[in-house]
């Protein structure tokens, strides 16, 4: 059982869709996932994500910027949870005050982390996906 | 005798070579620190470098080009609304939000800091402020912006040996 298990884990292979508008921190933020072996995608404002979810792709996890043009974090993740994904969902923004925060997690998010992300947030994030990752 | 002159030569500029690049080296250390030691740089920018590999021997080099290519539209969209009268701070705090964001995330402490001192002009409708800060932001962005073209410039003259490091 337990080289089964470890067996599993050697295949386990997560994918991620980053959401912000900010070329540099979509960058980094994907790297950051490349360099932990998670397949991601990034796109460019909220209706992307939303449209890209429409084309039938699934994600194990969305990192959700806030302040998007077109459709912002919050419209997106209103409508993704609409749609009955499950993905996690971190909300990932340079807002600071509760009010704004505490707006972005009702609309679906599992967790909300102030930009910018590092590695140790990430590693977290991944760890309550798949304690095993 | 003459082979192990040759030997003796070989070995000699092999050493030196080695000197040079250990000086070099040394040299960018060095300048990386005072980055952190005159308030350039914050630990964000050590972040970045854990992110290089041999993939991507220059992805800090890279995120920082991309930074200075979308910023200066983002200054071009201040200096635009700043001439307006009369000041949208509304507008200019959006815009201020998102340089502010994109310096945070290359470890841009003082352009950071000024970002942080329009954003309170911003708030409190100082027009005055608004501008002086602006230009004092645009002056500590082109003082980064030369420090690490001379910083990348020596790094890769070094060599890809340089890892990141936090300063002391």
């Amino acid at each position: 059982m337990e080289s089964q298990n470890n067996n599993q884990n050697l295949t386990i292979q997560l994918t991620a869709l980053v959401v912000d508008d900010n070329k540099v921190n979509r960058k980094i933020h994907q790297k950051m996932l490349d360099n932990v072996r998670v397949k991601n995608l990034g796109v460019k404002n909220g209706k992307e994500a939303v449209d890209i979810h429409c084309d039938g792709r699934r994600f194990d996890l969305i990192l959700m910027d806030l302040d998007m043009p077109i459709m912002n974090g919050i419209e997106a993740t209103k409508e993704l949870r609409s749609m009955g994904i499950s993905s996690m969902i971190v909300g990932v923004s340079s807002r600071c005050t509760e009010a704004e925060i505490q707006k972005f997690m009702e609309a679906g998010l599992n967790d909300y982390h102030e930009k910018p992300l590092n590695i140790a947030k990430l590693s977290s994030i991944l760890h309550m996906i798949n304690p095993n990752y | 005798m003459h082979s192990n002159s040759f030997h003796c030569s070989l070995s000699l500029s092999l050493y030196s070579s080695t000197m040079d690049r250990a000086h070099s080296r040394r040299h960018v250390a060095s300048m990386k620190q005072s980055l952190f030691d005159q308030g350039y740089l914050d630990e964000q920018f050590i972040q970045l470098e854990e992110l290089q590999d041999e993939a991507n021997p220059n992805f800090v080099e890279e995120i920082v080009t991309l930074y200075y290519r979308d910023s200066s539209r983002l200054i071009s969209n201040l200096e635009n609304t700043l001439e307006r009268k009369p000041l949208d701070f509304n507008k200019l705090d959006t815009i201020m939000h998102q340089f502010k964001g994109s310096s945070s995330s290359i470890g841009a402490k003082k352009v950071k800091a000024e970002c942080t001192l329009f954003r309170e002009y911003c708030s409190a409708g100082n027009a005055e402020g608004c501008r002086r800060s602006f230009q004092q932001m645009k002056k500590e962005y082109a003082a980064l912006r030369k420090k690490l073209e001379t910083y990348f410039h020596l790094a890769r003259q070094a060599g890809p040996l340089e890892t990141a490091f936090r300063p002391k």
